[in-house]
C-alpha cells in the first residue's frame, strides 16, 4: 500500500507585493518516492519548496503533511523533520564539516557519541571519509565535496522528508552528473521521500519518479517521466522537453518492454541458433543481443552500429525475444 | 642615548606610583568595557531586526562623538559628581558607535543563503543568533571592541581631570609642573598600554577569523598561538 | 531644560569672549587640518606609488592612531612651548593618519580594470592619477578629511591645556567654578561646529565629486 505524505490542495502563493508565485496548485506525493519540480526561471518552484517548510506561509489553500494541515503544525517542529538542501548549499563556514553535518542532531540536543557516530556514517555514506573530512572547514572544500555536505546536513536527523531545490545548479556537468548518479544510489539506501527542483529537464527525467512541470505559477503536466515524453499535455511540454525527446524516449524504454517474442528465435539458446545457422543479429563478430532490462536506446546503438537488422533480447542463455528497428518506431510516441 | 637618561630616572625614580596609576588606568577601561560590551552587543543584536531603527541609532552613536570628552564629563558632574562615576558613563557612550556599528554589520553580513539554511532546519531566532550569526559577527565584533579600546584608553586619560585617576593625572600634573620627564615618561607609558591592548585585541581577532576558516595575513604572535593551537 | 536656558543667557552676556573663544577654536582646527591635507594627500599618493614608502607609512600610522590624543597634546607641548603653536602642532599631527590612510585605500580602491582600461587608452601614469584615480577615490579620502575634522574639534578643548585657547577655556574654567551654565555654553558651540564643519565638508565633496557613487559617511572618534 502506498500512502500519500504531501497534499497540496488548491494552493495559491501571493507574496506580499502583489506578486502570484504559484496559483490554484494541487498534487500529492507518495512517500518514498522522488518527485522533481521543472520549468522555466521564476515559475515557482522554490515557492513551492518554501511552502513546505513554512518559510512562507500559503495565502490561499491547503496544505497536509502526513496528514495533518501544516498549519496546525509546530513550525520548527517540523523544519527538523524536513531536511533542506539549497543550490547555493548555505554552509556554516565557522564550523567544520563535522559540526555542519552535526547541527539538526545538536538542536535536538541528541547526546554527543550519538551525534558523532551519525555524522561519521553520513560522511562516510556521502564517500567523504570521515577521518579525512571530519575537521576541515567547508572553504577547504571543492565545490563538489561541499554539495556533499549540504546534502549529508540535511540527512542528519533522519528527516522523512528532503527538500532539494536546484542542489546541483551550481556544479559543472561532470561534477553534477557524478552526484546525480551517487546521489540515486544513496537514494535507493534510504528511501526518503524528496522533493527537488531543477532547471534541467535531464536532470528531472533522471532523478524523478514524477515530474511536475511548471509554467508561470501553475502545474503543466504531473506525471512519470516516461508518460511526460511519451504523453506530452501540450505544446509547452513538448518545447520543454526538447528537441532530443526521442532519444530521451529511447532511454526510458527497455528491451522488453518493445520485442517481439512471437519470433521463431524465442525459446532458442545462441549456440542452437548458430546450429541452425539463424542470420538474424549476426555479424562478422557473432550475435548482437541485449539484456531484457537494458535500454532500447543500447539496443538501436547496437543496431546501427553492428549493421543488423535487429538484435536478440537474451535472457541468462535463452533467447526471450528480439528488436527491429521498427519495433522500435512503432512504440515511440511520433510514430503513433 | 645621553638625552633618554633623565627618563630613565624618573622612571625608575617613580616606577610604584606609574605602576600604580597603571593599574587603576587598566581598572577604568575594565570596568567601562565590562559595561560597553553587553550593551553596545545587545543593542547591535537587537537594531539588525530593523533597518530603520539601525540606521537612526548609529546615527545618534555617531551624534555623539561629536561632543567633546572634556564638555562631557562637565556635563555629568552636576549629576554622576566628579571622579570615576562620569568618566566611565561617558566611556561607555563613547564605545557605543563602534561596538553597536561592527555587531550590526557584522550580523548584517551573514550571508542569506546561511541564514535560510539556518532557518530551514528549524533553528528559533535564538539559536540562529547563537549558532550561525554571533559566531560568523565575532571577528568584525572583535575588529570594533580594538576601536572601543582605543578610545576608551585616550578617554580616561582624560578622565583625569575630574579626580578618575590614571595616568592622566600624571600627565595633567606634568603639564602644570611644566615636568618635561614627568610629560614625557607618562605619554609613553600610556601609549605603549594603548598599543599592548591595541595588538592583544587584534591578535584574539584574527585567532577568531582563522576558527571561522578565513584566510588572512597574520601578526607573529597570532601565528605561534594558533600553530599551538591547531 | 532651564539649564540650556542659562546657558544660553551664559552665551550672550558674554557674547564678545564667545566669539574670540570660538574665532581661535575654528582657526586652530581649520589651519592644522589644511596643513594635515597638504602634508599627507601628498604623502598617501606616493605611497601608492611606492611599496616601501607605502609600508613605512601604514606602520607608523597604525602606531600613531593608537596613541591617544592628550598623549599627543601633551608631548608636543615640552617641545614647542606653551601657546597656540603647541596646539597647531598637536591637532596636525593628529589629523594626518585618517587622511593618509583614506588616500591610500581610496586610491588603491579604484578597480584595477578601469586603471588598465586608462593604461590602454594611452594615459601617462600622472594623467591617470589625475583624471581617474583621484576623482574615484575622492568620497574615500574625504570621508578621511571629515574624520580628521571631527576628532580635531574635539582635541581643540585639549588644546587649551597648553595654552592654545579656544573652547576648551569656558569648559575648563567651567568644571573647575561648578558653574553648568559655563561648560554647556562652552560645550554644546563645539559640537555644532563639528557637525556644521562635516557638512560643509560635505558640499565641498559633492562639488569635486565626478561619479555618482554613494558617499562614504564619515566616521568619527571622540577625543
Ligand atoms: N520574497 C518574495 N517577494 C516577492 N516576490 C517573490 C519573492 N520570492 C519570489 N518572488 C517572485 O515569485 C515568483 C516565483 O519565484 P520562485 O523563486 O518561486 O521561482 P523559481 O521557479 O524558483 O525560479 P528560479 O528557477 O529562478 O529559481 C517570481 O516572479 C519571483 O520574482
Ligand atoms: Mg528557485
Amino acid at each position: 500500500m502506498t500512502s500519500t505524505i504531501i497534499d497540496f490542495e488548491n494552493v495559491t502563493k501571493e507574496y506580499p507585493d502583489g506578486t502570484v508565485a504559484i496559483e490554484d496548485i494541487s498534487f500529492s506525493v507518495e512517500e518514498g518516492t522522488t518527485t522533481v519540480f521543472v520549468g522555466p526561471s521564476g515559475c515557482g518552484k522554490t515557492t513551492t519548496m518554501k511552502l513546505v517548510n513554512r518559510l512562507e506561509e500559503l495565502t490561499s489553500g491547503k496544505i497536509y503533511y502526513d496528514g495533518q494541515e501544516i498549519r496546525s503544525l509546530d513550525k520548527i517542529d517540523l523544519r527538523r523533520n524536513i531536511g533542506y538542501v539549497i543550490q547555493e548549499i548555505g554552509l556554516f563556514d565557522h564550523m567544520t564539516v563535522a559540526e555542519n553535518v552535526g547541527m539538526v542532531p545538536t538542536l535536538l540536543e541528541w547526546d554527543r557519541a550519538r551525534i558523532d557516530d551519525r555524522v561519521d556514517e553520513l560522511l562516510d555514506l556521502m564517500d567523504l571519509p570521515a577521518e579525512t573530512y571530519r575537521d576541515q572547514h567547508p572553504m577547504e572544500l571543492s565545490g563538489g565535496q561541499r554539495q556533499r555536505v549540504g546534502v549529508a546536513r540535511a540527512l542528519a536527523a533522519d528527516p522523512d522528508v528532503m527538500l532539494m531545490d536546484e542542489p546541483f545548479g551550481a556544479l559543472d556537468p561532470i561534477t553534477r552528473e557524478k552526484l546525480q548518479d551517487e546521489f540515486l544510489e544513496i537514494q535507493a539506501q534510504i528511501d526518503k521521500t524528496i522533493l527537488f527542483v531543477t532547471h534541467d529537464i535531464d536532470e528531472a527525467l533522471k532523478m524523478g519518479d514524477k515530474i511536475a512541470i511548471y509554467r508561470n505559477g501553475q502545474i503543466v503536466q504531473y506525471d512519470t517521466p516516461k508518460e511526460i515524453l511519451t504523453n506530452p499535455a501540450n505544446d509547452f511540454v513538448r518545447e520543454f522537453i526538447g528537441s532530443d525527446r526521442l532519444i530521451k524516449e529511447l532511454k526510458f524504454m527497455t528491451a522488453g518492454d518493445v520485442m517481439d517474442e512471437t519470433a521463431d528465435v524465442t525459446g532458442k539458446t545462441l549456440s542452437e541458433l548458430g546450429a541452425a545457422g539463424v542470420e538474424f543479429a549476426r555479424n562478422g563478430q557473432g550475435y548482437l543481443t541485449v539484456e531484457r532490462s537494458e535500454t532500447t536506446h543500447v539496443a538501436l546503438m547496437k543496431i546501427y552500429e553492428g549493421h543488423v537488422e535487429g538484435v536478440l533480447v537474451t535472457e541468462g542463455e535463452e533467447v526471450v525475444g528480439t528488436v527491429t528497428e521498427a519495433d522500435l518506431k512503432r512504440n515511440l510516441s511520433e510514430g503513433r | 642615548m645621553q638625552l633618554s637618561v633623565p627618563y630613565v630616572s624618573f622612571f625608575v625614580e617613580r616606577f610604584d606610583e606609574i605602576l600604580a596609576l597603571t593599574v587603576e588606568h587598566v581598572e577604568i577601561i575594565a570596568v567601562a568595557m565590562g559595561l560597553a560590551i553587553p550593551i553596545g552587543v545587545t543593542v547591535g543584536v537587537l537594531i539588525s531586526f530593523n533597518e530603520r531603527v539601525a540606521s537612526t541609532v548609529i546615527w545618534l552613536t555617531g551624534i555623539m562623538m561629536t561632543i567633546p570628552s572634556i564638555a562631557l564629563f562637565g556635563l555629568l558632574i552636576p549629576v554622576l559628581g566628579i571622579g570615576s562615576p562620569p568618566v566611565i558613563f561617558a566611556l561607555v557612550m563613547y564605545s557605543q558607535l563602534p561596538i553597536v556599528r561592527n555587531t550590526y554589520t557584522g550580523i548584517s553580513q551573514v550571508a542569506d543563503a546561511q541564514t535560510e539554511v539556518g532557518e530551514g532546519m528549524g533553528m528559533t531566532r535564538k539559536q540562529r543568533l547563537r549558532y550561525v550569526q554571533l559566531p560568523i559577527a565575532l571577528p568584525v565584533i572583535m575588529a570594533g571592541l580594538r576601536n572601543a579600546v582605543i578610545i576608551i584608553v585616550g578617554v580616561a586619560a582624560i578622565g583625569a581631570f575630574i579626580g578618575a585617576g590614571g595616568l592622566g593625572d600624571l600627565i595633567f600634573k606634568g603639564i602644570r609642573l611644566q615636568n618635561m620627564n614627568m610629560i614625557v615618561v607618562t605619554t609613553v607609558v600610556l601609549s605603549l598600554l594603548a598599543l599592548t591592548l591595541d595588538y592583544g585585541l587584534g591578535v584574539v581577532e584574527q585567532l577568531l577569523r582563522l576558527h571561522n576558516g578565513e584566510e588572512i595575513e597574520r601578526a607573529k604572535l597570532t601565528h605561534a598561538i594558533w600553530s599551538v593551537i591547531a | 531644560m532651564s539649564l540650556l536656558v542659562e546657558s544660553i543667557q551664559y552665551l550672550f552676556d558674554n557674547f564678545e569672549t564667545f566669539l574670540q573663544l570660538l574665532q581661535e577654536h575654528v582657526f586652530l582646527v581649520v589651519v592644522a587640518e589644511v596643513a594635515a591635507v597638504l602634508v599627507a594627500l601628498p604623502v598617501g599618493i606616493l605611497a601608492t606609488r611606492n611599496d616601501a614608502v607605502k609600508r613605512y607609512a601604514l606602520r607608523v600610522g597604525n602606531v600613531f592612531h593608537t596613541i591617544p590624543p592628550l598623549a599627543v597634546i601633551a608631548l608636543v607641548f615640552p617641545f614647542v612651548g606653551i601657546g597656540m603653536k603647541s596646539g597647531f602642532v598637536a591637532l596636525w599631527a593628529y589629523g594626518l593618519l585618517p587622511i593618509l590612510i583614506n588616500t591610500i585605500t581610496g586610491i588603491e580602491e579604484v578597480d584595477e580594470s578601469t586603471v588598465e582600461a586608462a593604461r590602454g587608452v594611452g594615459m601617462t601614469e600622472n594623467q591617470i592619477l589625475k583624471s581617474v584615480q583621484l576623482p574615484l577615490a575622492v568620497p574615500v579620502i574625504f570621508a578621511g578629511i571629515r574624520t580628521s575634522t571631527i576628532i580635531n574639534v574635539g582635541n581643540g578643548y585639549l588644546a587649551f591645556f597648553i595654552g592654545a585657547g579656544g573652547l576648551g577655556d569656558w569648559v575648563v574654567t567651567g568644571i573647575a567654578l561648578f558653574n553648568n551654565p559655563q561648560i554647556l555654553a562652552g560645550a554644546i558651540p563645539g559640537a555644532l561646529l563639528a557637525i556644521g564643519l562635516d557638512l560643509a565638508l560635505g558640499r565641498v565633496e559633492n562639488r569635486l565629486r565626478t561619479g555618482d557613487e554613494p558617499g562614504q559617511r564619515s566616521t568619527t572618534a571622540a577625543a
